[in-house]
């Protein structure tokens, strides 16, 4: 089983978790055209390799957290909570 | 038109023979979820008399009162039944700071799971370590157990406290009785 490192609780079963999608997506202000609101909206970089996302403690502390895990080999870089810059 | 026989949910129904001593329902509690921002913690204790600065994933007693810490603002605050006094003694305490208590009595059931297997049963149906180095005693932790979502407090060395949703409990009981079937004590 894929263990992650929750920035709260520390090293947890990967069931406890959920995922949350891209993270440091910024929200469009609301002055945008609908072209950039739907690239917002719908468009991910879905980056092959290092990836930031979000991810949810859901069975566990219940916090959001940031994540940077590498999509080819499923390997979690690092975990940082919310509002932290990445190392 | 035949009589149909419904055969009786099996799961709900004790297996036969399955009377196990080292399950057993907890005394009535009163529970309540507590929500503090940093500022409040420290005046929330001393109201309740419950040292709520103690790390995140651990239990504190204090007389018959007990504050699991479930997350970095989030405890699960347990005391007998008979215990009236949580919400008016939080409110006086707090009168000028915020804080959200919420009473979830009736949304939980408490199960306590005792025996040198207990840990090892626990850990049939959830991945989490159980070692007394990395789940030590007066550690306590929300998590999952088969598919339900449990809390897990570890009360003794070889003795858990389970607090499970209601609807739940049935089947995270009946699961506990087939599992005891492979640890006879």
């Amino acid at each position: 089983m894929l263990v992650i490192s929750c920035p709260y609780c520390g090293d947890r079963p990967e069931i406890e978790f959920s995922y949350g999608g891209e993270a440091h997506v910024v929200r469009a202000p609301a002055s945008v055209t609908d072209e950039e609101w739907t690239a917002f909206l719908y468009q991910r970089s879905n980056a092959r390799g290092s990836y930031a996302e979000r991810w949810r403690h859901a069975h566990g502390c219940g916090r959001f957290f940031n994540a940077r895990r590498n999509t080819v080999t499923d390997f979690f870089e690092q975990t940082y909570k919310i509002g932290e810059a990445p190392a | 038109m035949a009589d149909i026989a419904i055969a009786p949910a099996r799961r709900t129904a004790p297996l036969p023979g399955a009377v196990d001593r080292r399950i057993e329902k907890s005394a009535p509690l009163t529970r309540f979820v507590l929500r503090l921002p940093e500022e409040s913690i420290t005046a929330a204790g001393a109201a309740l008399g419950l040292d709520f600065t103690a790390p995140i994933n651990r239990a504190v007693t204090a007389g018959y009162r007990m504050a699991l810490r479930l997350g970095p603002d989030e405890w699960l605050v347990l005391a007998p039944a008979a215990d009236a006094a949580i919400p008016g003694a939080l409110g006086a305490g707090l009168a000028d700071r915020l804080f959200s208590l919420v009473d979830v009595s009736h949304r939980q059931t408490g199960i306590r799971l005792a025996g040198p297997h207990a840990g090892a049963m626990i850990n049939a149906l959830c991945p989490l370590d159980l070692g007394s180095a990395a789940f030590p005693v007066g550690m306590a932790t929300r998590t999952i157990f088969a598919k339900a979502d449990i809390v897990l407090w570890r009360t003794g060395i070889a003795e858990f406290h389970l607090e499970i949703w209601r609807s739940f409990a049935p089947y995270v009981v009946s699961l506990l009785h087939e599992i005891g079937r492979e640890y006879p004590d």
